[in-house]
């Protein structure tokens, strides 16, 4: 009975064989991916043992913490809830962070080498050092000014975004989408709240989880008129060469009408007035007369089609709220050849043609910069736990569309649109404030969207603020002229000149 | 034979042999492996203090030093009643069971902590009833090893056991689901607080009266054969009990709604009719049955649903435990095995400490999942260790087995050897996800009586039978006088039945 006996053992061995084979596979090999696992519990535990840094704007907090008896240790609280909830974004206890709490999260989780001095005396101290801190360059007051009139506008329009710029450095001084979401029930360590918060968000037919600032394009309609003028005055035109208009223009199956019947009826209209009234047949000929190339460039010139700008830090510049490319579409018949009639309706800004309201901003602030456009950031200043400074946006170039000598015209353009044209509605007094209305027609019956671009300079004539406001689905007609007067308060409270 | 008619040997004469014969006892190492077992059970206590309190208290080692006099009370009994017994099953058993006692002390501690709570005393909580428990089994086991001077003594007790141990199997399975059900298995008698497995004490009553069984029927079993395509196949009248054993655990699989069980007892069978025949045959006719069955059984699970939708949920959820489907099902979600694998992952090679990990994200974690638990805080190299342990107890056991004169003690031994290492590879595997899980307890791990009971119980057994193994065959005058004269079938304990046509 001795031989099966150790051929019994033998069979144990084997078996214990295959436990200890199986122990390796989990613990050696499949470590690193179950420590990780969304699921395993443990990974939020360390997270939230370290206090996450704060983002703060001005002297406003707009994230921090409070210390909790629970589990995890801190919990994340967004005390000016939605007003900067898209920029924002928001620190889940499961899942991937969104917004800048995604872009900077090496900085506010602490894991970043620029704070490898925190962790290092972390570990002889035993400490949890917090996270750094990312200060950001919005400007509360204009933030809120935004947000304010843009949730309380005077047509009840319930969508819309806005985006001011600083036309000098590209710090983005106001962003706000709207309709927003509360990010703090989706940071609750209650996983139960936490979901059910996000399925009702994401069930929302309004898309409040959608940034509608940058990562949204629409068509831009009379907005475009600015990039043909660009166009015009590069190839030599001037602000008094006469460009043909009318009531009317046909341009094979597309019919291009102005938006009433007293805006530039008669043959002739110069460049200037034709924008200031927003003629809409004559950019139409305009564009059609440039040609595609030539209107294509020019909108890649300021930035359409665009599909890699991210708008957080300027040294992580593959981090922050992904931008959604805009377009001009492609213009073209099947054969490749142009396509006049879509050329026609192209330059304004209607057809194919789609926008961020961003890029509306810094299409704005590039004519104010004399025609360099800076790169777009949201960070200012990343401190450390300490508050000592480990970052500063160094402002960068981000492309010249344009010289100083197209720019000035333009300038001059867009300052008449708002002194005496259709952006009326965005002055501000002292203030040199120049602009442009947009109104485009998206789907059959529904309300066309009021865009309006813009720029102010100060008494001193420094450019304070570049602006993009859109509404979507503006009823009453003028669908513009309220984006205007938005725009306008924004620019006076990103100035500091306050005012709501 | 009787309890007296093997007299244990005085000190005295034991130490004389072991000059003359070479044979020594051992027992010193025993005792020297035990206080170093005892050592590792009160650095780990100490680690869990350093990690939960950031200090390690002055009293940190009374928890095993507690075990430890427990521990040395059986010692001092297997000193003077099984001198010559194996040295290293009592201390490598000690380890387990005191590392299982220290983790029940660190769960009860962060429970404690978490939950503002005093520290609470060694007899409380969990590991205070662990420790009940284990004060309570190695009573048993020293009176076992007290009254059961011999082991082939059992063998007259035979049939009775077989019946106990077969109604202790089925008391779970006939009793309402109120009473038996834990977790979606029957495998309980729960009154009050107090919950019995019974099963856990029939394994002991089924491996004597398999091996009596066999004894006596192993020539039958090993000659009278049919020889097909080269392999012996035994009489159809001698397949009766193998067939019924199936059946039985078949049942067992679908009525206590536990793999586990089955594959336990099937697999004891199998491997005392192959350890008695020495014939392969049998195994590979097991295998096929118990695999045949299983996969049945799941197939059925799938279309009927019912007593089987059990084991077909257990193992649609082992197939592909990480499915998020698999984790969020409705009836018998992996939520279980996850978690427990990803806390040994979390582990990784060197663990993160004892009392610093997070065992409380394991559901199950004082019971079936403790070596989950255990393996977050040791990591691999500390399974690995308390692998190695296991299989020296099974390895030793078996050893028991070769070495021991009789064959009743053979199969008694290497049935209760091999059934502990099967054991301890289904709850291992299951909660590693090489098998199905099932709903075992970790043998000396795991919190609960009946599983530490049945064990150190088992532990005695093997020590009684190492003993006699271990013994010099001259020790006794009555087995001296008596030995060379007999009959070989009567140093078998059991009289092995010849052949009929």
């Amino acid at each position: 009975m001795n031989a099966p006996l150790r051929r019994s053992g033998v069979v144990i061995l084997v078996l214990f064989g295959m436990l200890f084979a199986n122990l390796n596979w989990i613990q050696a090999y499949k470590a690193d991916e179950y420590r990780t696992d969304p699921r395993n519990n443990r990974v939020q535990v360390a997270e939230y043992e370290r206090p996450r840094g704060k983002i703060e704007a001005g002297t406003e907090t707009l994230a921090s913490n409070t210390e909790t008896d629970g589990e995890l240790k801190y919990q994340r609280i967004y005390p000016k809830k939605e007003i900067y909830a898209p920029v924002l974004g928001y620190k889940p206890v499961v899942g991937a962070e969104v917004g800048i709490e995604a872009a900077e999260n090496d900085i506010l989780s602490g894991s970043s080498d620029k704070l490898f001095a925190d962790r290092l005396s972390d570990m002889f101290t035993g400490n949890n050092t917090g996270g750094g801190n990312i200060i950001m360059s919005l400007n509360p007051a204009a933030q809120e000014v935004a947000w304010k009139q843009m949730t309380k506008n005077e047509r009840g329009v319930t969508k819309g975004a806005a985006v001011a710029i600083d036309p000098t450095t590209g710090a983005v001084q106001a962003l706000v989408s709207m309709p927003s979401y509360d990010p703090n029930p989706l940071a609750s360590h209650d996983g139960k709240v936490a979901t059910d918060a996000y399925k009702k968000l994401i069930a929302d037919k309004d898309q409040p989880l959608l940034n509608r600032g940058v990562a949204n394009t629409l068509p831009p309609g009379s907005v475009m008129k600015v990039i043909i003028s660009a166009a015009a005055l590069q190839a030599g035109y001037n602000l008094d060469t006469s460009i043909p208009a009318g009531s009317v223009y046909q341009e094979g199956g597309a019919t291009i009408r102005n938006s009433e019947d007293e805006v530039c009826p008669g043959n002739q209209i110069t460049l200037k007035d034709a924008l200031t009234t927003s003629c809409n047949t004559g950019f139409s000929k305009l564009g059609v007369k440039l040609g595609r190339d030539v209107v294509m460039n020019t909108a890649k010139a300021f930035g359409f089609e665009d599909e890699s700008l991210r708008v957080g830090d300027l040294e992580a510049t593959d981090r922050g709220l992904a931008v959604a490319a805009s377009r001009t579409g492609a213009i073209a018949n099947e054969d490749g050849s142009v396509d006049k009639s879509a050329l026609a309706q192209s330059s304004l800004g209607q057809r194919d043609v789609r926008m961020t309201p961003l890029l509306g901003a810094m299409i704005a602030a590039s004519v104010a910069n004399d025609g360099k456009q800076m790169r777009p950031y949201l960070v200012q200043q990343q401190l450390d736990s300490d508050r000592r400074t480990i970052y500063t946006a160094k402002p960068k170039v981000l492309r010249e569309p344009i010289d100083a000598a197209v720019a000035g015209n333009l300038r001059d353009m867009m300052v008449s649109v708002v002194q005496s044209g259709t952006g009326k509605n965005a002055k501000i007094s002292g203030f040199k404030v120049g602009g442009k209305t947009g109104t485009a027609q998206n789907a059959e019956g529904a309300d066309p969207h009021g865009w309006f671009i813009g720029f102010a300079y100060d008494e001193n004539g420094k450019a304070v603020s570049a602006v993009c406001v859109m509404l979507e689905n503006v009823p009453g007609g003028h669908a513009s002229a309220e984006a205007a007067r938005i725009a306008g308060l924004i620019m006076k409270a990103a100035a500091n000149r306050g005012g709501n | 034979m009787t309890a007296s008619a093997v007299p244990a040997p005085t000190p005295a004469s034991t130490g004389e042999m072991s000059r003359i014969r070479g044979l020594k006892t051992r027992r010193n190492a025993e005792l020297g492996l035990l206080v170093f077992a005892m050592l590792l059970v009160a650095a780990f206590g100490a680690t869990v203090e350093a990690n939960q309190f950031d200090e390690i208290r002055p009293n940190f080692w009374v928890p095993a030093a507690l075990i430890g006099l427990l521990f040395f009370g059986l010692h001092m009994v297997v000193r003077f009643t099984a001198p010559f017994a194996d040295p290293v099953l009592l201390p490598s058993v000690a380890l387990l069971n005191g590392i299982g006692v220290a983790f029940l002390r660190r769960l009860d501690l962060e429970n404690a902590i978490a939950n503002k709570l005093a520290v609470p005393g060694f007899f409380a909580e969990t590991s205070g009833r662990q420790l009940a428990w284990t004060l309570l089994s190695l009573i048993l086991a020293a009176v076992l090893l007290l009254l059961l001077r011999d082991h082939r003594v059992v063998s007259r007790y035979a049939y009775t056991l077989g019946l106990v141990g077969i109604v202790l199997m089925m008391i779970p399975a006939v009793l309402p689901a109120s009473i038996s059900e834990v977790n979606g298995a029957k495998l309980w008698i729960r009154l009050g607080s107090v919950s019995i497995q019974p099963g856990e004490f029939a394994k002991l009553a089924l491996v004597s009266f398999f091996a009596y069984y066999l004894v006596r029927k192993r020539e039958v079993l090993s000659l009278a054969s049919h020889r097909v395509l080269g392999i012996d196949f035994p009489r159809g009248r001698d397949l009766g009990p193998v067939l019924t054993v199936w059946l039985f655990s078949l049942l067992v699989l679908v009525f206590e709604k536990d793999l586990g069980t089955a594959l336990l007892y099937f697999g004891l069978f199998v491997v005392t009719l192959y350890v008695a025949t020495e014939r392969s045959s049998w195994l590979i006719i097991g295998l096929i049955l118990f695999f045949g069955g299983v996969y049945v059984a799941y197939l059925l699970g799938d279309l009927v649903g019912g007593p089987f939708a059990n084991f077909y949920d257990r193992a649609e959820v082992w197939l592909d435990p990480f499915s998020q489907a698999n984790y969020e099902r409705k009836s018998g979600n992996s939520f279980q095995l996850v978690q427990g694998l990803l806390g040994l992952g979390t582990g990784g090679l060197f663990g993160t400490g004892p009392g610093a990990g997070s065992p409380f994200k394991v559901p199950e974690v004082r019971t079936d999942f403790i070596f989950a638990g255990l393996g977050e805080e040791i990591g691999l190299f500390g399974l690995s260790a308390l692998l190695i342990v296991y299989l020296l107890i099974v390895e030793r056991g078996l050893h028991a087995a070769l070495a021991v004169r009789d064959s009743f003690g053979k199969l008694v031994a290497g049935g209760l050897a091999f059934t502990l290492g099967l054991q301890v590879f289904v709850i291992l595997g299951g909660i590693t996800g090489l098998i199905p899980l099932t709903g075992q307890t970790t043998p000396f791990l795991s919190a609960g009586g009946s599983s530490l009971m049945a064990n150190w119980l088992l532990i005695a057994m093997l020590l009684r039978i190492s003993d006699a193994a271990r013994r010099p065959a001259t020790s006794g005058p009555e087995r001296a006088g008596g030995g060379p004269k007999k009959a070989p079938t009567q140093l078998h304990g059991a009289m092995t039945e010849v052949i009929k046509p």
